[in-house]
């Protein structure tokens, strides 16, 4: 099947053709959105973390970052740092130009000031996006779309239908050649005993299993009931009463037919020569989960909903589906599709399921979604720990 | 629509697909259970006895255990059923 995109310099293919302005630490992130402001089209990202961070924390941030840069969606980076931030903007423009994509860096030290800085980096994005209005959509095939899969604000009906529904989208994706990935490492608490039969790797199967075993230690060292804060309030208000409840409506995103080809580490990419469902180590929390996908390589983001959640991705198109007729109603500008004509009509996983993969098509050939025709660009990165 | 779907037979747990009311006679697959509370839209009943400590079930799966003894046509959520999992609060 075939789809209409942009083919980058190292092969990948992607669905949009950002121009991104991308900050090395939280004191860059102004001048960067000052930066996008000038440029019409240009997206930058909130970054919040990115100084005095340690270790296996800091490498999470920049992977991300890295990973942003790189993704196939976006066609050129400006990377804006302070110049003494623990990321150094030379060292991560570096990391990303081995994709050959226009890569930028400049720092707000180096340019002598805020204003200075806006100048410089305005003249370098106005010079890019002029490059990249000139590229048109080409022939790509769907095998090449890395699809994110997320649920959020969840209640009942996300298990019963809208993640299913995922499911059959995965499943189908899968087997035409293409990749998924599945996330949200604590809302496998419960059901990680059934997900770690589709491994057929037993390292990769162990390695799912730690994962989840350190997040469930995570609460337990902490001296609490996970219940505080997973599920949430609005799962709870909605008939979700456990973790375990949640995690079995949340598995069936992963659908049934596919195995498990690996997990990977939050904002790992995912393997270009090995193709299929993959597991990401993120957390409950969408918009740090989706943001760990993307910089995985995820280029579209299907995102099942019970209660309703406008989120979005500054650089993947992300669309949304509820299994709840209720929401759907409620929230008409921020929800794509309603699975929940399978519990109120009679609908199957596979009608809703077909629609949800047309629509996935139309999207990637540039339709936008409504989180996108909205502005949404939610981004969050996930903490390893604490900063210094 | 019905007024409840049973996930799995093993299941020890219905959800509930519209508001019940409490004493409201629900039936299916030959049962006639009476609600005695009611019951929002998509939260669950239990139609089955379980034991304070007993396993509630859903999807086929173990969802949390009762934190009182519960009979057909409860209301089970979060005031009477715990998780099992992530329980840090617990450890001594």
């Amino acid at each position: 099947m075939k789809i209409l995109g942009y083919r980058r310099e190292n092969g990948t293919f992607g669905v949009r053709n950002h121009l991104l302005i991308l900050p090395t630490s939280v004191c860059a992130t102004d001048t960067a959105e000052k930066i996008a402001a000038q440029v019409p089209g240009a997206i930058a990202v909130p970054n919040q973390h990115g100084c005095c961070q340690i270790g296996s924390d800091q490498e999470q941030t920049e992977r991300t970052l890295e990973g942003f840069g790189k993704n196939a969606n976006v066609g050129a980076v400006l990377v804006v740092g302070l110049g003494c931030d623990g990321i150094q903007a030379n060292e991560l423009a570096k990391r990303i130009a081995v994709t050959g994509k226009p890569v930028e860096a400049i720092t707000i030290q180096g340019c002598g000031g805020t204003l200075k800085a806006i100048a410089r980096g305005g003249e370098i994005a106005c010079a890019m996006a002029a490059k990249l209005s000139t590229e048109v959509r080409t022939e790509g095939d769907i095998s090449e779309i890395v699809l994110g899969m997320e649920c959020g604000g969840s209640d009942p009906t996300s298990g019963l239908a809208s993640n299913p529904t995922i499911g059959y989208v995965s499943d189908k994706l899968v087997s035409l050649g293409g990749s998924s990935i599945l996330s949200e490492t604590t809302e496998v608490i419960g059901a990680e005993h059934i997900l770690a039969e589709r491994f057929g790797d037993p390292a990769q199967r162990e390695k799912f299993l730690t994962m989840v075993h350190n997040v469930e230690e995570r609460a337990l060292k902490l001296g609490e009931d996970l219940r505080t804060g997973q599920p949430t309030p609005g799962n709870k208000a909605g008939g979700l009463s456990t973790i375990e409840e949640k995690s079995l409506g949340c598995m069936y995103k992963a659908g049934n037919t596919a195995p498990f080809q690996g997990a990977l580490e939050y904002s790992e990419l995912l393997p270009l020569d090995k193709k299929g469902l993959y597991f990401m180590d993120t957390p409950g929390q969408d918009i740090d989960s989706i943001t760990g996908m993307v910089a995985g390589g995820a280029t579209a983001i299907v995102f099942s909903t019970g209660r309703g959640t406008p989120t979005g991705s500054p650089i993947a198109p992300v669309i949304k589906i509820t299994g709840n007729t209720d929401t759907f109603n409620n929230m008409p500008d921020n929800i794509d599709v309603n699975a929940g004509k399978i519990i109120t009509e009679g609908a199957t996983i596979k009608d809703l399921g077909e629609e949800t993969f047309q629509l996935l098509v139309e999207v990637c050939n540039g339709k936008l979604t409504k989180a996108e025709a909205l502005g949404h660009r939610e981004f969050g990165i996930y903490k390893v720990s604490g900063t210094f | 629509m019905n007024a409840v779907i049973h996930v799995n037979s093993k299941d020890n747990l219905v959800t509930c697909l519209r508001p019940i009311k409490k004493g409201e006679k629900i039936e299916f697959e030959g049962k006639t259970y009476i609600a005695s509370s009611d019951i929002p839209k998509f939260h669950k009943m239990a139609v089955e006895d379980i034991p304070k400590g007993g396993y509630c079930y859903k999807y086929g799966q173990i969802i949390g255990e009762a934190l009182e003894d519960l009979h057909p046509g409860d209301y089970v959520h979060v005031h009477n059923l715990a998780s099992t999992r992530g329980r840090g609060d617990l450890k001594a």
